[in-house]
């Protein structure tokens, strides 16, 4: 049964780092039709600059929790910018052209992205120190969760919450579903769409960045690479749920998450990554719009 | 008002409008009459910004505005309820009403305005927390031209709004379109196919073919005129 709890616990934060980088996927797609193959390098990006903030920060001997937040502001920050210039240099400029345009512009982004961190750093694993403070309240539970895992659920929880809010709730969030639904339409009441475009990229970074940071300071260490996988996983959760569906990402990130937990748990950890794309396999075969998504033959 | 002096305008390389020019009055119900295909979405969509012309000037109380992008057009007073409505399917009722007043910054009196749509439309209270895509035609069109008043416009361009409605359903809602130009002063530029309606509210109208404005008359005139009974009247 500890063992039980322990994958539970493992697949709810695998399912959260998903969710945060599905998020943005799904977010982008709803609104302008596009997968931006280049979205997991914004993670990598995250996690990057969380790593040079936290050792510039450390020089302070800033208390964890602050050293966290900063960095966390700061790996939001930088990888929105870059969100905000992808958009801006490999998107925007393709507006109108053929489907294929954008997408091979955004295939060369992702690697682009990814040789420039290489160059700029270093092709090896480099170590991330921990971030995420111990809890002295979970020690009699640190068999099946530890406080790094509370941690990204906790943040992601919140994040996913405060995203809601805004879509539900603030005039920009009104805005983003208007023109996701009927560009054409937004434009006329006065919605300036290129802004709300911007405004997407952004969040869908910083959000990636975030659970760039969390995770790589739960496992200790980051390479220019580590968002190829994390992106491709995410992008699967987001097609699963739905591509273009927001609680469609979350929910298919979670069952993602605790698919490949349990089964690497009580099958075998040698095939962890098959069974992702299994699970995205099948619900192509039977389900193509994905658990919450809507069936549009033009979309996909 | 709105003058159009000799447009062109193009999808690709296809011209549609050729040296289309019109005038609308301040406080005017001008209609724009044609067949299908005629080029008169196209005209209204260059005025709102999103089919710029290629050649020739559209200007706004006197001042060129061809080029603006469609935002700086809503808020220069200039709104548009676009052929077949348009409303936000997934919002609802109410969040569309919030989207027509996106640019206004008076929320007081966006409340009020919200009420009086209300009282305009009792059926669009009713269903204010639906979403816009489970409205009927007739709702649906209510409420576009609603989102629209919500930006307090000072020209109103209204493309077919007669379109898919039965009978009663257009002389109830032509009968609201002169109502809104009579009691808030609200200019309308009117593009319809269903000439005979359009002719018995405006004051003065247009005829387009195939992209060339070839009539231009009173209403009243319009109505006469045997080229337009025989084309677009049916008589
Ligand atoms: N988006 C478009 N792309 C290419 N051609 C278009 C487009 N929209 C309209 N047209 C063409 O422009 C002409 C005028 O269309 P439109 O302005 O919609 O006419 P109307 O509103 O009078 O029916 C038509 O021949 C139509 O086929
Ligand atoms: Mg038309």
């Amino acid at each position: 049964m500890e063992y039980f709890f322990e994958l539970l616990f493992s697949g709810l934060t695998r399912g959260s780092i998903y969710a945060l980088i599905a998020l943005g996927y799904t977010m982008v797609y709803g609104i302008i039709g596009l997968i931006n193959f280049a979205h997991g390098e914004m993670f990598m990006i995250g996690a990057f600059t969380a790593l040079i903030a936290s050792s510039v920060l450390s020089i302070y001997h800033l208390p964890l929790p602050a050293i966290l937040v900063l960095a966390g502001l700061a790996a939001a920050v930088w990888a929105g910018a870059y969100g905000f210039t992808v958009e801006r240099l490999a998107y925007r400029p393709l507006r109108g052209a053929p489907r294929l345009a954008p997408l091979i512009s955004a295939i060369g982004m992702s690697i682009f992205l990814q040789n420039y961190v290489l160059l700029a750093q270093t092709a090896d694993f480099v170590p991330f120190p921990s971030l995420i403070p111990e809890f002295a309240f979970l020690e009699p539970y640190s068999a099946i969760i530890n406080s790094s895992s509370l941690t990204i659920l906790a943040v992601s929880t919140l994040v996913m919450t405060a995203l809601t809010l805004l879509i539900l709730y603030t005039r920009t969030g009104k805005a983003m579903r208007a023109t996701a639904q009927d560009q054409k339409m937004a434009l006329l009441v006065g919605i300036n769409v290129d802004r709300i475009i911007s405004f997407t990229f952004v969040t869908g970074s910083a959000l990636a960045a975030i659970g760039g940071l969390l995770i790589a300071s739960h496992i200790g260490q980051i390479n220019f690479a580590i968002g190829f996988i994390a992106g491709i996983k995410a992008f699967t959760a987001a097609v699963l749920g739905g591509i273009g569906s927001i609680p469609g990402a979350v929910l298919g990130s979670f069952i993602l998450g605790l698919t490949e937990a349990f089964a690497t748990g009580y099958i075998s950890s040698d095939y962890e990554d098959l069974f992702a794309f299994a699970l995205l396999v099948l619900i192509l075969i039977f389900r193509p719009a994905g658990l919450l998504g809507k069936a549009t033959a033009e979309k996909v | 008002m709105l003058e159009l002096r000799a447009i062109d305008a193009a999808y690709g390389n296809i011209q549609v409008l050729h040296q289309v020019s019109l005038r609308v009055e301040h406080g005017e119900i001008v209609a724009l009459i044609g067949a299908n295909g005629a080029g008169k979405t196209t005209t209204l969509m260059a005025i709102s910004g999103l089919v710029p012309p290629r050649r020739g000037a559209i200007l706004f109380e006197g001042r060129p505005v061809n080029g603006l992008p469609p935002d700086a057009l809503v808020r220069l007073g200039i709104c548009q309820v676009p052929e077949g409505r348009h409303v936000f399917p997934g919002l609802s009722v109410a969040e569309n009403l919030d989207m027509g007043a996106f640019l206004r910054r008076d929320r007081r009196q966006v409340a009020t305005d919200k009420e009086q749509v209300y009282n305009l439309f009792p059926a669009l209270r009713q269903r204010r927390h639906q979403p816009g895509g489970t409205l009927s035609g007739g709702e649906q069109q209510m409420l576009a031209i609603s989102r629209a008043l919500m930006a307090r416009p000072r020209l109103l361009l209204l493309d077919e709004p007669s379109m898919g409605l039965a009978p009663l359903m257009t002389k109830h809602l032509f009968a609201t379109i002169v109502a809104i130009n009579r009691e808030q002063q609200t200019t309308i530029l009117l593009v319809e196919q269903n000439a005979n309606v359009a002719l018995q509210v405006a004051d003065r109208g247009y005829v387009l073919e195939n992209g060339h404005i070839v009539m231009q008359d009173t209403a009243e005139a319009l109505r006469r005129a045997p080229a337009v009974q025989s084309a677009y009247l049916g008589i």
